[in-house]
Parts: C-alpha cells; structure tokens; sequence
C-alpha cells in the first residue's frame, strides 16, 4: 500500500426536486466516503418525505391543511418553523413561509429554508471524513468546508441571463454560498409590501458561515429589490452581490475583493 | 491540467448535445463514424503521465490551484455519448493548459441541415470550452436549477467530470 493520493469524487442525485452534487476531495477511502454520502442522500430522501408540498401526504401538507398538528409531527418540523419565524424577524418580514405562492394562495410553504437547512445539516456526515474537504451542492445553494490549511473550493457565480456564464469567481474554505433570483424558474420571490413578484433585481448571491442564512438572506435581498444589497452589507460576517436588470453588478465592499482575487485571465 | 481537460470535454460534450437537439426534425440519422475511438488520454508529451481511465476511478487531483499547469501538449477523446440523433463523442488537445482545438469525432449526420448546424456549432463550443476553462471552477452556485437545466449546466459538467 502506498502513500493515499489526493482523489477527487462527484456525486449527483435527484431529490427535492433539484440536482443535489456532492463534491469530495483528499485522501479518504472511497468505502468511507460511498457511506457518508450515502447517509447524505438518506437524509435528504427523509427531510423531503416530511417537508414536500408536493406530496400530498406529507407532513407540512397535512399540517398546511389542518390534517396534524406540530405537537404530532417529526421533530424536525418545530425545527424548522422555529427557524422561519427567526428569518422572518431577521429579515424584517421579507422572507416570510406564509406569503401567497404563484396562484395568489397564501399557504404554509417552507421551501425556501428548507434546502438551505437540510443541505448544510446533512454536509455534517461529510465533515466526518477528516481527510477530505466536501462541498453539497443543492440546486446552485451550497454548503462547503477545506481542512486546515487546505486550498480553498472556487466557485463561479453563474450569470442568471447566460447559462454556462460566469459573473465571477469566489474561493471559499467554508459556509456557505447561495443565489436567488428570477433566472430559471421565473420570478417567484414575492415582495411582501406590494404581494407582487419581486422583479427589481435579476439575482443576489450571498456568501456567508452558514448555507442556512445565505439562503434566506439571498431571498430577502431579491424581496426588498434595489435596497437590498445595502441591507445585505450591514449583516455581520455575510458579503454579496446583485445582477441588475441591465446585467450590471453591484457588490458589498467585501465581495468586491473576494471577486478581484480571482478574476478569470483575459476579463 | 488533467481535471480541467475532463471538465471542458463534459462541457463540449454537452454543448454539442445541445446543438444536436436542435436538429431534431430531420430524418433517422447515421453516424458519420461506425466505430467511436476508445475515451481517454491519447498523447501526452512534456507533463508527467498519470494513470488513464476516464471518469471512472477518482480522477487525481495534482497541486491544487496550479492554473495553467504543465507546458506539454494533451489530446484526449471524450466518451461517446448516444443521443436520440446519434452517437456523438469529441476530442480537445491542450498546450501548456490551454485548450487549443475540438474536434467532433463522431456526430449524427442527417444530411445538409446537421453539416450546416454543426459547422456554425463548432467555433461556438470551442469559444465556450475556452471560457470554462479561463475560470477554473469546482463547483457553480445560481438560482435554483430544473433538471433540464442542469444537463447543460456548467455544474453539470463539473459532476460529470468527477462522477463515476
């Protein structure tokens, strides 16, 4: 047996309804790694069977509809409610579970916190295998972490109007980093003062130490429009950016650095 | 140098798919080759060999955050992927890591219409090949993707060049 190399390992699997990749990089035994993804997915397989509105039977649909109550749910779901009352008061009320969906039907959805949530609990399986650094992946929301002095995972920040196009590029070594916005599903973030669609901004992307809070802050920043970004700035420890309409970008101050140290040659 | 050439060729490889969708109502296609060439690594000069196998076994992860690493020159053939208009499989050749060339090797040819396709196509993956390449990339965050945006994602590509 001769001294581990350094290996790089993907996974991608259907679940929530978006592509979840996990992303496995160091010296680790590739037995030890095929479990802790395998109890990744697992995981999420279970948090989607208790938090799917479009299941009819589960359990936040039968609680949507009066059919159970938190008291006899799992776990989880006080968890979870607990936390969306939390982003709500830290948000100002822009990231609210109980605004009306597409249809104008106000409803209880925690969507939105919920893959942030479970991708970033989840990852903790992955944190197991010391040798390693991992990332998750959850549908462009993802949660990450590098051993100590281990080089730092790049990621790109897709452009919402060019598919395969870079805004720019961030080296992180943990947290998380999350993007909400219009592209791709079209808009779906309602403003909560007008009950419209926000449509101000084309997309915000927050990095911060949890995917959790990346993910509701991306979503508020998108709720709140152009005065957005600045309420971003003034939140500890979490940098981001906004893709404009026009296709501008603005930055917080910090972002702007962390997008500077690695601009792509010839840009 | 070698996990980007396999992140650019998933990358080509998807666009070329891409392109191919659009042709879709021509006729029943044939492949312009019968045979497609084995994938993998098919020269290498001037940068240390490692093991071959593509997108098979764990890729190895030389120095980390070396870009532009290696001065030698590398072709290599991606797998051949069946689509409803045929196989399809490419080729990148990189210099001191840059990709300098794609080459389709096997495309669905249906007549004028595919030629023509895929003539305007090819400068087009190779100016997109390219740019992936400049950004050097592990991972992709965005708004939350379908599953059919996923397949030609660049995130996509970056499983797929690391997945089994």
């Amino acid at each position: 047996m001769t001294a581990a190399t350094a290996t790089r390992r993907a996974w991608v699997e259907q679940i929530m309804g978006t592509p979840i990749s996990i992303h496995l990089r160091g010296t680790a035994p590739m037995r030890r790694r095929v479990v802790a993804v395998e109890a990744v997915y697992a995981e999420l397989r279970d948090v989607d069977r208790i938090f799917s509105t479009y299941r009819l039977d589960s359990e936040i649909s039968r609680l949507s509809s009066g059919l159970t109550t938190v008291e006899r749910c799992d776990p989880a779901v006080r968890t979870v409610l607990d936390l969306c009352e939390q982003a709500r008061v830290r948000t100002d009320g822009y990231f609210d579970v109980h605004l009306p969906g597409p249809d104008g039907v106000a409803r209880l959805d925690p969507s939105g916190l919920v893959k942030g949530w479970a991708a970033e609990r989840a990852a903790r399986h992955l944190a197991a295998l010391r040798d390693d650094d991992h990332y998750v992946n959850a549908g462009g929301d993802i949660a990450l972490r590098c051993g100590e002095g281990r080089p730092p995972w790049r990621i790109g920040v897709e452009h919402p109007d060019r598919p395969g196009g870079l805004v720019g590029v961030v080296a992180l070594t943990g947290g998380g980093i999350a993007t909400s916005g219009t592209a791709h599903r079209g808009a779906h973030i309602v403003d909560p003062t007008t009950g419209h669609p926000a449509t101000a901004v084309r997309a915000v992307t927050v990095v911060g130490p949890s995917l959790l809070w990346a993910d509701v802050y991306a979503t508020a920043a998108v709720a709140r429009g152009l005065a957005g970004l600045d309420w971003l700035a003034a939140q500890d420890g979490f940098e981001a950016l906004t893709v404009l309409p026009d296709g501008r970008v603005a930055a917080t101050t910090g972002m702007t650095t962390m997008l500077q140290r690695h601009r792509p040659p010839g840009s | 140098m070698r996990r980007i050439a396999l992140a650019i060729l998933s990358t080509v490889a998807a666009l070329v798919l891409l392109f191919t969708y659009r042709t879709s109502r021509g006729p029943a296609t044939r492949s312009t080759t019968a045979t497609a060439a084995p994938p993998g690594v098919v020269s290498q000069h001037g940068v240390t060999p490692s093991a071959t196998g593509l997108a098979g076994t764990g890729v190895p992860d030389g120095s980390p955050a070396a870009p532009g690493a290696g001065h030698g020159t590398m072709t290599v053939n991606g797998t051949r992927v069946d689509t409803v208009q045929g196989p399809v499989q490419v080729q990148i050749k990189i210099t001191a890591g840059r990709i300098v060339d794609v080459v389709v090797l096997v495309r669905p040819a249906g007549g004028p219409h595919h030629d023509e396709v895929n003539n305007y196509a090819l400068p087009l993956l190779k100016e997109q090949a390219l740019r992936s390449q400049s950004a050097e990339i592990d991972g992709v965050s965005g708004a939350t993707a379908t599953s059919g945006g996923y397949r030609s994602s660049l995130q996509a590509a970056l499983d797929a060049a690391s997945g089994r």
